[in-house]
């Protein structure tokens, strides 16, 4: 319904011939469209393809998977294939051994005849078909569900205490006035510049010392208080107008009951989208998870799907299948929440 | 219900001195509106009374208690502000109660509350309402139902009207003065409206600068004012101020003004020959004469209100001076017609400080 109303959008109004403008938008749109959602697309796509066909070159686009049939009188279902005759005809054969160069084949419509056709001459039958056991056979070996646990528990914790430190320090730094004030909001916005990767060791060394190296809390902790989400929260409560405080105040709220009745609740659009962010940074962290925990049954799912990337080899169409599955509950997130980011500017009843 | 007693109250934010030590002290009960020019401190004020601002020095007297130091929450004053300043996310009656949920009052006292002031203020069928969805005036219902419901010792009202447009305004200025007759609470007002000022004011405290510059009942600013700010300030259209001279003839003193010479009202004192002087005389004390008059002025705009007509006139040598006529006028722009200034109600002003030296 609403993609109609979109797609309906005309330069000169609903109804009016496309003007070159629109075929413009559109086009770069699905450009865009492509570029984002084109390797998702794949992933999702090779994830269901077979061991073998992943490794396939040229690759396929669809899963395909070689047709077998049953042919009476032979033990095992048996490969087909379209098979060149020396005759010129062409027949669909199912092979029953192979030789060398040589392939032994038999028609199953008649299983008596049998042919020795040059393995050049014949090209396997495909249909596009899912390997599901890409999904199942992982969903029962691996102790998925541990891992999801862990994964949900150290994104959900997160982000609430996220949520509220960040919106305390925003609250403070927004409404108040102190000496240092301005001070303290640049070192918040400083820290932004300092990449994880230089405080890796020394943050490992704290939550270590801490006694709180693999636990989920040492996942949690460190980087409870972002930046970005103090900056973020700050900024939208400096939109808030100031008498809806001072109207608290004369209330005789306390500024506990400001800050939790009054600002929160209109802060919930900026809230909303730190929370998708934070629930995204958490989601997809890997660094510093893969640093600090070391036992699986603490491992958040990012890091289990590492484990299937071995120094040797790496089993890809198991860390396919286990991506899409780690994808699906963002997606979800983005889905539900997203509305907020753009219903950002609340109407606060004043003129 | 209080009294409030304000002693030297400054405020500067910064270098600035926004307050130049305030002198005052409102009754119990009593409606006192604060007026005065943009900028003249008068908002400034009210917030150093309410607490949201702190006096850089002098004191704040609630009943004789010194609450100078005490935060806005504590000092059980209500504030209904300009904006309304409704919680949005709150509906209407969350926004009546919300300062009663605070006091810790029981959820049967607060609903009865609540009740009370909306059926006082019509806002009964929209207390399920967010703000959002109520129109100008039934916000500023909500505001004020916000302080009703507290009890609180004084009202402060900070220009509550001039969100609402003309015809609003008027029927809104009729109910807060039924509201205080009914409530008898004590209420400060703060508008730069000189009509909201006369209508609703026990008394009236107009400020400028920073200063009081007169408190007084609305009839004494109107007829006594204590200097030209106030003079000019007070009535619609404004006062007109003629440049005169104090001029001594045979030892009795006259005052000219333009290329006129006047008789000196008899409450004028203090004045030597030669003295500038700044005269006031109100639109509605100036007759078109019938005779040659005193002032012969042309007409340079007639605007005709129905039941009374202003006159722009201009005289030689003097400013443009206006007038009002009651009824329909029959003059038209370029007419010559000669005016006279009813002699009991001539003010004179000083020229440089502008303290009245003569009032009616």
């Amino acid at each position: 319904m609403r993609l109609g109303i979109l797609l309906g959008q005309r330069r000169n109004g609903p109804g009016r011939p496309l003007h070159w403008t629109d075929i413009a938008a559109y086009v770069y749109l699905a450009l865009g469209v492509m570029l984002m959602f084109g390797p998702v697309l794949w992933l999702v796509l090779s994830s269901f393809k077979t061991e073998s066909a992943l490794l396939e070159f040229p690759p396929s686009l669809l899963p395909f998977a070689q047709v077998e049939v049953t042919v009476p009188g032979q033990p095992q279902k048996l490969p087909l294939f379209r098979t060149t005759l020396p005759d010129g005809s062409v027949r669909e054969l199912a092979q029953v051994r192979r030789i060398g160069l040589v392939a032994q084949m038999v028609d199953p419509a008649d299983p008596s005849k049998q042919y020795r056709v040059a393995i050049d001459k014949r090209e396997p039958v495909r249909r596009v078909a899912l390997a599901t056991e890409n999904y199942s056979e992982p969903l029962q070996r691996f102790a998925f569900l541990r891992f999801l646990f862990n994964s949900v528990f150290v994104t959900v914790v997160a982000t609430l205490i996220t949520l509220l430190i960040n919106s305390m320090a925003a609250y403070g730094l927004a409404v108040y006035q102190f000496p240092g004030k301005q001070a303290a909001t640049l070192a918040v916005i400083g820290t932004l510049m300092i990449p994880m990767t230089i405080i890796l060791v020394p943050v490992y060394l704290v939550v270590t010392e801490l006694g709180l190296a693999n636990s989920l809390w040492a996942v949690i902790l460190p980087g409870a208080a972002t930046p970005t989400g103090v900056f973020l929260l700050r900024q939208y409560m400096l939109t808030l107008p100031k008498d809806l405080i001072e109207a608290a105040r004369m209330d005789k709220a306390s500024e506990w009951q400001i800050y939790w009745r009054i600002v929160m609740p209109l802060t919930l659009p900026a809230l909303a989208v730190l929370a998708i962010f934070s629930i995204m940074w958490r989601w997809n962290e890997f660094l510093w998870p893969l640093a600090v925990l070391t036992k699986t049954e603490v491992y958040t799912l990012q890091i289990a799907l590492n484990a299937f990337q071995g120094e040797l080899q790496t089993q890809w169409h198991y860390l396919l299948a286990m991506t899409v599955v780690t994808l699906i509950p963002v997606a979800l997130v983005f889905v539900f929440l997203q509305r907020f980011i753009a219903t950002g500017i609340g109407s606060t009843g004043m003129k | 219900m209080a009294e409030l007693k304000l002693t030297g109250a400054r405020k500067s934010f910064a270098n600035i001195d926004v307050l130049h030590g305030i002198d005052l002290a409102v009754k119990d009960g009593e409606f006192v509106v604060f007026v005065g020019p943009s900028g003249c401190g008068k908002s400034t004020l009210l917030r150093v009374i309410a607490g949201l601002e702190n006096v850089t020095s002098g004191e704040v007297l609630i009943d004789g208690e010194r609450v100078t130091h005490l935060p806005a929450s504590e000092r059980g004053l209500a504030m209904v502000f300009q904006s309304y300043a409704l919680y949005p996310h709150m509906s209407v009656a969350k926004n009546m109660a919300f300062a009663l949920e605070n006091m810790g009052l029981k959820p049967a006292e607060i609903q009865a509350r609540v009740a009370r002031a909306a059926a006082m203020l019509r806002l009964t069928d929209y207390l399920d309402r967010k703000p959002k969805a109520l129109s100008g005036g039934q916000r500023q219902r909500v505001a004020i139902g916000r302080a009703i419901v507290r009890d609180p010792k004084i009202f402060l009202f900070d220009e509550p009207l001039s969100n609402l447009d003309a015809e609003l305004r008027v029927a809104t200025r009729k109910e807060l003065a039924a509201l205080h007759a009914k409530l008898g609470g004590t209420m400060i007002y703060v508008t730069h409206d000189q009509v909201e000022a006369m209508t609703l004011a026990d008394r009236i405290v107009v400020l400028n600068a920073g200063r009081i510059e007169q408190v007084g009942t609305p009839l004494e600013l109107y007829n006594r004012p204590s200097n030209a700010f106030v003079a000019g300030f007070i009535g619609s259209p404004r006062m007109n101020f003629l440049p005169a001279v104090v001029t001594s003839d045979d030892g009795t003193l006259r005052l000219t003004v333009g290329e006129r010479e006047l008789e000196l009202p008899r409450t004028a004192s203090g004045l030597v020959a030669g003295a500038r002087v700044t005269l006031g005389i109100r639109p509605e004390h100036i007759d078109v004469a019938s005779d040659t008059g005193m002032l012969g002025a042309t007409v340079d705009l007639v605007e005709q209100l129905g039941g009374e007509a202003f006159i722009y006139a201009s005289a030689p040598g003097l400013p443009q001076i206006t007038l009002r006529q009651d009824g329909q006028s029959q003059f038209h722009r370029g007419d010559a017609i000669a005016i006279r200034f009813a002699a009991d109600h001539l003010h004179i002003f000083d020229a440089t400080t502008g303290a009245a030296l003569a009032r009616p």
